[in-house]
């Protein structure tokens, strides 16, 4: 099962012929992604050789999914372009688009999350995300696919990195899914979202949440976590460091005077019954604990 | 981008929100002369980018260009929690009738933005929200539809504004939304927002954020930085393009993506309370960890008079691990001399045994290796004890 993505998955690849779109195509087709062509407006009715794998490129989303029944998408374009290429996917009422790009300005997500919500018919991840991957079947985005296999854990976080390194401490029992929900201010699909997907797939056990400084959304996932999960959660919450005004380094990442703080956010997991470790090896070994019984 | 507040006014004024005259000064000349340009009297106003300024002195009114020069001497180069006042405004003074509030703000837990509007201004929002909740209002916006001059009284009468003020306050919050959106806000506060005794609505104080990934289509917010309270440090980090903020300890941290390095300042900062040692800055030299980006990260780390040892925690991603050991030993032959304190190495991932033997292979005197990210925090956190 997993969640959001699978076995079914057909992907285009939005900015495909970019360099960056090319050689992350490239990956997720060698991991057994279903890659069915790729959106590069201007160069539609071209095709392009990718890992082996023949591919057509067409000039907007509507005309690809009409020519390769694609699923799903996957943006690499750069900061400039993005809002017309999500826009694009939206128009086209595609069920998901992965936003992978950095940078973006908030008044573009902005813009284009409200649009997404207006018309109902996509899911988007990201921005500013590593992507998501449920291992062994289908891998939207940057996630090394070798970093472990298929297993029951459900793992949402706003961090790339952290995600690769909470799968590797977790290697030897794998996941369903992996979803890097990004560290922008605006995200598309929140921890919330994902919690939810976790407790209704019949194929994940366990969930680890890692979360970050900055806004609510932490506090909000706990009192989701209280109310709807009943599946074990183990948390993880980086940056108790992290100073006052400044940002650090995910756009999203700023504790504003007494808000948005690791501890606040550590506390409010705990209250709602997550165990939440101090470090990310603490954090897995929480979680090995669970699943070894 | 947090801007000043004569920054804010200026912004205002070119997107047509009613300002006071204002003017900004570097020295108590300047002062004198932009206050004798203005006529009457002035207020002489601290611009420093933290709150609590006129608690602490930084405002001060003055009766003629004399007394503001002799004002403006005296808060240029105040501290005031610890930031040094490097400018001031002088402000024409205003007589005040009522003092009001305005805002347009980024809602992250809602996903769009936020207009507050109250009557009740001159004081903390904050405040406002817990004391008299009933006189505030709150209203999300539709980015795709934006504050449009019916949403605007709808708003100004929730805000409890009087009859006699309201359509110049829907006026403000139409052109405060166009500013907004204009220039790539996250943050846009009026507060005071005032009347004057001759029934004017004016913007006296202002707060603005810019949003710092919309540079690209603002060539001229690169004229706004305030280069003269950077930090020495993080101004040549962002030179070199790295993503670096100074903090203020002992083991200096180099790692790949936002998430991790700011779990391995934790990680760190746990084992250094045994030897009385903070990390010394957040670094995260992205996925790339080319040997040239390793090595402009080594150099501003090893910049840092205060840095005693550097821990660097990579988890190879897509970046394999062999790669980043070879950036590592290249940085380091191009630092040579430079390069004086232990360096604590810790890689996983993507083709670490690989990463690992070539880190060995190289036997750099001040490199040594440790498998896990808790052990390597501990021995960076030893190294730079006392």
């Amino acid at each position: 099962m997993a969640i959001f993505i699978n076995k079914e998955t057909r992907l285009i690849v939005q900015g495909m012929t970019g360099s960056e779109g090319t050689k992350h195509t490239g990956r997720m087709i060698v991991s057994g992604t279903n890659v069915v062509g790729g959106v590069t407006p201007g160069k539609g009715g071209q095709s392009v050789e990718i890992a082996g794998k023949t591919l057509p490129v067409f000039n907007t989303v509507a005309e690809a999914m009409a020519a390769t029944q694609a699923n799903a998408s996957v943006v690499f374009v750069p900061p400039k372009f993005a809002k017309a290429a999500v826009i694009d996917a939206i128009d086209a009422a595609i069920p998901l688009v992965v936003v992978i790009t950095e940078g973006i300005p908030v008044h573009d997500t902005a813009a284009f999350f409200a649009y997404s919500q207006t018309k109902g018919t996509t899911r988007i991840v990201g921005p500013n995300c590593p992507g998501l991957i449920s291992p062994g079947q289908s891998n939207l985005g940057i996630i090394p696919a070798d970093i472990t296999g298929p297993g029951r854990i459900g793992l949402v976080s706003k961090s790339g990195t952290l995600t690769y390194q909470m799968m590797y401490e977790l290697r030897d029992f794998g996941f369903s899914t992996a979803v890097g929900i990004g560290g922008d201010p605006i995200i598309g699909t929140t921890h919330i979202d994902c919690l939810r997907a976790f407790q209704d797939d019949p194929d994940t056990d366990a969930i680890v949440m890692i979360g970050e400084i900055g806004g609510d959304a932490e506090e909000r996932a706990a009192a989701f976590i209280a109310e709807y999960v009943t599946k074990p959660v183990v948390g993880y919450v980086a940056g108790f460091t992290a100073p006052e005004g400044k940002t650090m380094g995910h756009a999203g990442a700023i504790v504003s005077g007494s808000s948005g703080t690791a501890q606040g956010k550590k506390e409010a997991l705990e209250a709602a019954g997550v165990k939440v470790g101090k470090t990310p090896s603490e954090t897995a070994e929480l979680m090995r604990k669970i699943l070894n019984g | 981008m947090d801007l000043f507040e004569y920054q804010a006014r200026d912004l205002f004024e070119a997107h047509n929100i009613p300002v006071l005259a204002g003017a900004v000064a570097t020295t108590a000349e300047e002062a004198e002369k932009a206050a004798s340009v203005m006529g009457g009297r002035v207020v002489v106003k601290a611009q420093v980018k933290v709150g609590g300024r006129g608690k602490a002195g930084g405002v001060k009114l003055a009766q003629d260009a004399a007394d503001a020069r002799e004002k403006a001497a005296a808060i240029l180069g105040m501290d005031i929690k610890g930031h040094t006042v490097h400018q001031v405004m002088i402000a024409q003074a205003a007589p005040i009738a009522e003092e009001y509030y305005a805002s347009i703000l980024l809602d992250r837990a809602n996903r769009n933005f936020l207009v507050m509007a109250s009557v009740a201004g001159g004081m903390e929002i904050e405040e406002v929200a817990k004391t008299q909740p009933e006189k505030l209002a709150r209203v999300g916006i539709d980015p795709n539809v934006g504050v449009t001059l019916e949403k605007a009284k709808e708003i100004a009468l929730l805000g409890q504004f009087p009859a006699e003020v309201l359509d110049q306050v829907a006026d403000v919050l139409v052109k405060l939304w166009a500013a907004f959106v204009a220039e790539d806000a996250t943050l846009m506060e009026i507060n005071p927002l005032v009347k004057t005794e001759d029934g004017r609505i004016v913007a006296l104080d202002g707060k603005v954020t810019l949003d710092d990934n919309a540079e690209f289509r603002h060539a001229d917010h690169a004229d706004l930085v305030d280069h003269a309270s950077a930090n020495p440090l993080e101004a040549k980090a962002k030179e070199l393009n790295l993503n670096y903020v100074k903090l203020d300890g002992e083991v200096g941290i180099i790692g790949n993506g936002a998430g991790l390095v700011m779990s391995t300042l934790d990680v760190v900062a746990y084992a250094g309370e045994k030897y009385g040692v903070k990390p010394a800055n957040f670094l995260d030299i992205g996925g790339g960890a080319s040997a040239e980006v390793m090595a402009n990260g080594l150099s501003i780390i090893l910049g840092d008079s205060d840095v005693r040892s550097v821990f660097v925690n990579v988890f190879g991603g897509i970046t394999a691990c062999d790669a980043v050991a070879n950036g590592i030993v290249s940085a380091l032959a191009i630092l040579g001399d430079k390069a004086t304190k232990p360096i604590v190495v810790r890689l996983d991932g993507n083709n670490v045994l690989e990463g690992r033997r070539i880190l060995n292979e190289a036997a750099h005197p001040l490199v040594q290796q440790l498998d896990t990210m808790d052990g390597a925090a501990a021995k960076a956190a030893e190294l730079a004890a006392k």
